[in-house]
């Protein structure tokens, strides 16, 4: 039971040094909900003539486009690089040796800081929108499977930013896998358009893929298209990438720590 | 002026040199960006599988707006774009230093923090406005190209301004820093697609009140020879150097003025 | 000949809020700087000392134009540093202590040329004053380092010949020698001495180690609280506070302040008592016994004048 109070107190730290930068976080959102804004027109304009494509209706495209803005930040889409810097600054060998679980301590931390981020710059563009636009919202049910979603996403998220990180410690400079990992989760993961208005193959693949399990996924049990067996199915594969991706974030830490024994730190 | 501008391009040689020690980021850095960019060209051609044409417009008719307006954007975000990092300077009192040499603050931010990695924007840019231009069925005349090349510079002396007026506010605000990323980010990727898709507020503002519309997208419709369906005024086409020379004078005054507050009160 | 500094009743305050409660904040006006006028003629080297805090930081913002005063008047060289900020910039020289005015990427020597670009200076004449500062400093070896692998002896030589490199009329230093080692402040000084002495630069030295003052300074100014409370030879202040030494005692027991003579006790907590004494008159050795004679002693130690202390001293005589 220490354990766990100890990862929840990480947690709040996480959330408390993001709850600081108040006035960065006004002007974050409102980038993102101008942004936000700017996507919803465009798709509004391709769903005037193409009404219904992909599957989806106006309503839930644009509730799409407000909803993705609000998972950006929670899921550091845009790329994130602590473990990387302190690597760099060779702060992070304090890190290695504290008798805390490497990984847990930092999966501690992110969900601190995405808790944060969720409420913080998840949940006002979508209240703009919703002064604006008609927005097609979860019933309660639907919620319970947007946050067990959303959960898993961000496991897959830390999952694969993790391994990212961990690269630092074998290549001088990880900041342009970092950048790969950005492009492929902002594109493939569905976040600038639903992966639905892929190509047939595009779409297929995407789904398969990691990168959908972060933000597209919840995303989509957002819009209630995923019941029953069809949402367990989708939740499995989340779930599935996420003990995959941990998993391998745990090997690759024992490789790291095998391979600073060898170099002397 | 010219001595500034002599000064100014030996900074950057400077700031180029001590970058170019790490080369292997830079480069990487700079195919990652290229890349990303290129996503939002990749998203147009994805809109485009579906339909023959986009609020009227034919894909590379789009795309020459794209281009254009990416052109504008990435040439202010290579030379201007660095005054946001005003505050970090004024949290670390290093802008003391530059305010004890003899050359305009401005300058020496942007020399100071130029990255010349960002020109793999530019190139992904210049890339969609050269396969656009290519594609597109227009007749060249002088006329139109002379509209082009000077949307361009009036664009990125636009964008440039907000920029600006975005840093003479982090000197009240100091963590407003992510403010101006709206107008500019936001900006750039609302002039990506023919204003008229776009609700009346969001075209007012972000179109003609912070005048991002005449970085590409008025100039554009008389290259293609479109109507104008968003003011029906036809003059506006042609008045993106005008708007660009005014904005340019306001900015002067807001970043003198705000310099000068600043002096007043700093610690 | 007019002077190269003036400055005539010069405020300077600042509105601070300050938190009140948990909601309120009230704005309260300090002063940082209260009626402070000046002359530096061509050619003087004059030390600016006082307490931190007292107002020397916001005094030279003001000279070098990154503050603009909230009254009275400023000139540098004939200029006015609020109206003409790049003109005086041309003029003036500056060392800030901690900050590094060079180019951390880059060799030493690109930083000097950088500079001589900024301030317009002919090649001829900028190689020429290169030569002889990397003389005098000792910069040869170094020249081509980056400045970010440079010692910080090293860096501080770079800085002190990057704001001379262009001839200034006048260089305000602020705290030069502070975290150098002793062969690399007496470098320091014996450069600064020379270029005072064979180019006439005026030199504004602001530091907390007396001994720069002692070498360089034949005028000093001390500011506390933003006013300027002494400003004359540094030889007066030598020889009225700087024979004022401290004996520190710690008595067996607490007593009632010690009578003993040739000092004065100025202090008492507990056992511990101070007696200032002037160390021209009274040799430390006589006090030390005719202080064991009046009561028991366990510990001593004798404490010089800090310019903490010179300033207070100076502070209780003129308040």
């Amino acid at each position: 039971m220490g354990g766990l109070r100890l990862y929840l107190e990480v947690a709040r730290r996480g959330f408390r040094r993001f709850a600081t930068y108040r006035a960065a976080t006004v002007a974050g959102v409102s980038t993102n909900t101008v942004f936000g804004f700017v996507r919803a027109y465009i798709l509004i304009a391709l769903y005037h003539l193409r009404p219904h494509l992909g599957g989806l209706d106006l309503r839930q495209v644009v509730t799409y486009t407000f909803v993705t803005q609000g998972y950006l930040m929670p899921m550091a889409l845009f790329g994130w690089t602590e473990i990387e810097e302190r690597v760099r600054t060779g702060d992070i060998i304090g890190d290695l040796y504290r008798p805390v679980d490497f990984q847990g301590y930092w999966l501690a931390l992110d969900v601190g800081r995405a808790a944060y981020q969720f409420l913080a710059r998840g949940v006002p563009p979508v209240l703009v929108a919703a002064l604006f636009f008609s927005l097609r919202l979860p019933t309660p049910g639907e919620w319970a499977l947007v946050v067990v979603s959303s959960a898993l996403g961000l496991a897959v998220s830390f999952g694969l930013r993790y391994l990212v990180n961990l690269t630092s410690f074998w290549l001088l400079d990880a900041r342009g896998l970092s950048q790969m990992l950005v492009i492929c989760e902002m594109f493939l993961g569905g976040i600038m358009i639903p992966i639905t208005v892929f190509p047939h193959g595009l779409e297929a693949a995407s789904r398969v893929l990691p990168f959908a399990s972060v933000a597209y996924l919840p995303v989509e049990f957002f819009l209630g298209r995923h019941t029953g067996s069809d949402a367990l199915a989708t939740l499995g594969i989340q779930a599935l990438w996420a003990v995959v991706l941990l998993g391998a974030g745990r090997i690759a830490l024992g490789a790291v720590m095998r391979k600073l024994v060898v170099q002397g730190g | 002026m010219g001595d500034t501008m002599a000064v100014y391009g030996r900074l950057l040689a400077a700031r180029i040199r001590g970058q170019w020690q790490y080369r292997t980021s830079f480069f990487v850095y700079l195919a990652a960006q290229f890349t990303i960019t290129l996503l939002d060209f990749l998203v147009l051609l994805v809109i485009f599988t579906h339909v023959p044409r986009f609020a009227g417009w034919s894909l590379w008719e789009v795309a020459l707006l794209y281009g254009l307006a990416g052109v504008s954007f990435r040439l202010a975000d290579l030379v201007v774009s660095q005054v946001e990092y005003l505050p970090r300077h004024l949290l670390a009192g290093s802008f003391d230093r530059m305010l004890v040499r003899p050359l305009g603050a401005l300058v020496q931010l942007s020399a100071e923090e130029f990255e010349l990695r960002r020109v793999g924007t530019l190139a992904e840019a210049l890339l969609v406005l050269g396969l656009a231009i290519a594609h597109v069925p227009v007749h060249w005349t002088w006329a139109r190209v002379a509209v082009l090349v000077s949307s361009a510079l009036s664009g990125a002396v636009i964008f440039a301004c907000i920029w600006i007026l975005g840093a003479a506010f982090t000197f009240l605000v100091v963590d407003g820093r992510e403010f101006i990323n709206a107008f500019t980010y936001g900006g750039n990727f609302l002039s990506q697609y023919p204003l008229q898709i776009y609700g009346t507020a969001l075209r007012i503002i972000l179109g003609i009140v912070v005048p991002i519309g005449f970085a590409a997208f008025f100039p554009v419709l008389y290259i293609l020879g479109k109507p104008d369906p968003v003011t029906g005024v036809a003059v506006i086409r042609f008045l993106s150097p005008a708007v660009a020379a005014a904005m340019a004078l306001l900015t002067r005054a807001a970043w003198r003025g705000a310099i000068r507050h600043h002096r007043s009160t700093g610690s | 000949m007019s002077p190269v500094v003036e400055v005539t009743g010069v405020t300077k305050a600042f509105t601070v809020a300050r938190r009140r409660g948990r909601l309120r904040r009230r704005f309260e006006q300090v002063v940082a700087v209260d009626d402070v006028s000046f002359t530096l003629a061509e050619g003087e080297m004059v030390g600016y000392i006082g307490p931190n805090g007292a107002g020397k930081s916001t005094t030279i913002k003001m000279l070098t134009g990154i503050l603009v005063p909230s009254a009275g008047r400023v000139r540098v060289a004939g200029l006015d540093p609020s109206r003409q900020r790049v003109e005086v910039a041309r003029r003036i020289g500056v060392v800030f202590g901690q900050r590094t005015q060079l180019w951390w990427d880059l060799p030493l020597r690109d930083s000097f040329e950088l500079l001589r670009h900024f301030y317009r200076v002919p090649a001829p004449r900028h190689a020429a004053n290169l030569d002889t500062f990397s003389q005098l400093l000792d910069m040869g070896p170094f020249l081509d380092t980056p400045v970010r692998q440079l010692s910080l002896g090293q860096r501080m030589r770079g800085e002190i010949t990057a704001a001379l490199l262009h001839d200034p009329a006048i260089v305000y230093l602020d705290e030069p020698t502070i975290g150098l080692d002793v062969v690399s402040k007496s470098q320091v000084r014996e450069f600064l001495a020379s270029m005072n002495r064979q180019r006439g630069t005026t030199v504004l030295l602001t530091t907390h180690d007396l001994a720069d003052i002692e070498r360089l300074c034949r005028r000093v100014m001390i500011i506390d609280r933003g006013r300027v409370i002494h400003d004359g030879p540094l030889a007066d202040i030598v020889a009225r506070y700087g024979q004022q030494r401290t004996l520190v005692v710690d008595l067996a027991e607490p007593r009632p302040p010690l009578e003993v003579e040739g000092a004065t006790t100025v202090a008492v907590d507990g056992p511990r008592q101070w007696l200032a004494f002037d160390g021209s008159a009274v040799s430390a050795s006589a006090l030390v016994a005719a202080v064991a004679a009046a009561a028991p002693l366990v510990d001593l130690s004798i404490e010089e004048p800090g310019i903490e202390d010179v300033v207070r001293r100076i502070y209780t005589e003129h308040p």
